[in-house]
């Protein structure tokens, strides 16, 4: 059954949407990731131009962020200070990569742009993550607990000034490293149709140490609200969300989600790192064959202008 | 590229007589008529197809031509710019690193005959009558011999390829049938991912390696419903309709969470 997309323009499968809906939801509710760096990619690939892609997948994460950031917020898993200090660089992480995405899409270089980032993020996190994991593997199989932080040591960048007290994540750092950290990831979510939780994550809990009991719930705060700008930006400024692949999306990845967490529920934590680490690194190989294979058809067609 | 041919005497002052459009007086006369000028987008449209009915009104009936008629008909849609690119090695990777923007290309094209053009008219006559894919393709202030230097252009040629791999470009020899001698149906394609606009429609009446007669008419493809509503909304109050589609994400969002609530 085929439906017609009014901003992306032409018509696609329902079921093929739906299904990649759930599929990519099914990997989010597993991970607890907003799926985005798959979806993304997976919409581009079925012939979504890659503009209506990224700013309509800002609308999914918005509403797969809120299911999971409401479960936290009634477990109290949720630092509520440090969700907004994060949310006020996402905002404006979020203002500076729409800009950046019109003035490339403007440009026409937008496409080699996605492609490009996609392969130095996803091949970079994934590569650190594999190497983690596996790192972790190898010393619990050799009966060695793996190694913990030194607990005391800050590092010089959370003793910048303007220190704040966050009580909820048992911290005192500077809110320059938190903000810059938070703009960085929202420049990145708003460029390339992603909530940034893969990276947003690992990052506060490795630079900044903020407990794991609170860190999803907090991530997850923060991509909402980065998530709802974002979708609000690109509709304002490039008319490129189409509400009916959102519906769609929303919908699939809604199902998808929920039967996801619980299979989550029965892999163990080492076992589930490596998985992720392996689909986000599959991600990336994927668009770096793009970038290095010969390709069989060179040309390609970029976008059309027709006078209305 | 190759050198400019000259174009010398007689057949100098023959094309300028003959440009497209101008089509000299002959004995026979084109009438067109096309099934519907609306093709309507709504939420189930996946392309749709028009039907051209054409009568060769031949008025002087001691006429009679040596060769059968032919009919040519070229559909396009609204032109616009399009950038190709074309993929260059740098170092170990492939970049889009050359491109051009073609102007005034149309969106969608579909050239119909009744034979193979080849059969109908010369490759010179083709040109200069706009007929087959790039000649109809090409914006309308090329001439015939700038129309041979695209013929050997790997952009321009790209471009026709991809458009036609797209199904934007539809070139069919066999898709104008005759019903009797002298009226003749041709179905044309609108393909799902058609842009909204006006789309020219031009009737070609050949024979015997020259054009008889030539008609127009124009149909218009536009959103309708629910998908022009959204469309609209999404292009006037763009932060409205931003917003809107924000706060349905979050809706559905705190549905779900209502729904598959397990503490």
């Amino acid at each position: 059954m085929q439906i017609y997309l009014p901003i992306a323009e032409l018509p696609v499968s329902i079921f093929l949407v739906l299904g990649l809906g759930a599929a990519v939801g099914f990997i989010s509710g597993m991970f607890g990731v907003g799926g985005g760096f798959l979806m993304t990619p997976l919409l581009i690939f079925i012939g979504i131009p890659a503009a209506v892609a990224v700013a309509t997948e800002s609308a999914q994460i918005a509403a797969s962020s809120m299911t999971g950031a409401l479960a936290y917020w009634r477990r109290r898993a949720l630092d509520f200070k440090l969700g907004v200090v994060l949310l006020v660089g996402g905002i404006i992480g979020t203002i500076l990569g729409v800009w950046f995405f019109n003035a490339m899409r403007r440009i026409g270089q937008l496409e080699l742009v996605i492609v490009l980032s996609y392969v130095t993020l996803l091949g970079s996190v994934g590569t650190l993550m594999l190497v983690e994991s596996l790192g972790t593997l190898w010393s619990a199989r050799r009966g060695r607990p793996p190694r913990l932080r030194r607990a005391g040591a800050h590092p010089w960048y959370t003793r910048l000034p303007l220190r704040m007290r966050f009580h909820r994540s048992r911290l005192y750092v500077s809110v320059i490293p938190l903000l810059a950290l938070a703009t960085a990831i929202g420049f990145a979510g708003a460029v390339l149709g992603i909530g940034g939780g893969f990276l947003m994550v690992p990052a506060l809990i490795y630079l900044f140490r903020v407990p794991t009991a609170v860190v999803v719930g907090t991530s997850l705060f923060q991509i909402l609200f980065t998530m709802v700008a974002a979708t609000v930006l690109h509709a304002g400024t490039n008319q490129a969300v189409d509400l009916i692949l959102a519906l769609l999306l929303v919908v699939g990845g809604v199902f998808g989600a929920q039967f996801g967490a619980r299979a989550g529920q029965n892999i163990k934590g080492e076992h589930f790192r490596l998985l992720l680490a392996l689909i986000v690194l599959a991600v990336g190989v994927r668009f770096a064959a793009e970038l290095m294979l010969r390709p069989e058809e060179p040309f390609s067609l970029g976008a059309t202008e027709t006078r209305r | 590229m190759r050198p400019p041919r000259g174009c010398i005497g007689i057949a100098c002052v023959a094309a300028l007589l003959t440009l497209p459009g101008v089509t000299p007086a002959t004995a026979e006369a084109l009438v067109v008529s096309i099934s519907t000028h609306r093709v309507q987008i709504n939420s189930t449209y996946t392309g749709s197809e028009l039907v051209i009915f054409g009568a060769i009104d031949s008025d002087r009936r001691s006429v009679t031509r040596a060769d059968p008629y032919a009919v040519v008909v070229t559909a396009r849609g609204p032109r616009g710019s399009v950038v190709v690119r074309e993929k260059v090695p740098i170092g170990p990777i492939w970049a889009n690193l050359s491109q051009r923007k073609f102007v005034e290309v149309p969106a969608t094209l579909a050239v119909l005959a009744s034979r193979p053009l080849d059969e109908i008219a010369t490759p010179q006559l083709q040109r200069r009558l706009r007929l087959g894919l790039l000649p109809a393709a090409a914006p309308p202030g090329i001439g015939a011999m700038g129309l041979e230097v695209m013929a050997e252009d790997s952009f321009t040629t790209a471009l026709i390829r991809l458009k036609r791999e797209a199904g934007l470009y539809v070139e069919d020899p066999r898709a104008v049938t005759f019903l009797t001698p002298t009226i003749f149906r041709a179905p044309v394609p609108v393909p799902g991912t058609a842009p909204v606009g006006t789309y020219e429609v031009e009737v070609s009446l050949l024979s015997g390696g020259v054009e008889l007669a030539r008609e127009t008419t124009s149909f218009e493809v536009r959103k309708v419903g629910f998908e022009q509503d959204i469309y609209s909304l999404a292009h006037r109050h763009s932060w409205l309709y931003g917003s809107l589609t924000a706060a349905m994400a979050l809706m559905f969002g705190w549905f779900a969470s209502l729904i598959f609530r397990r503490d």
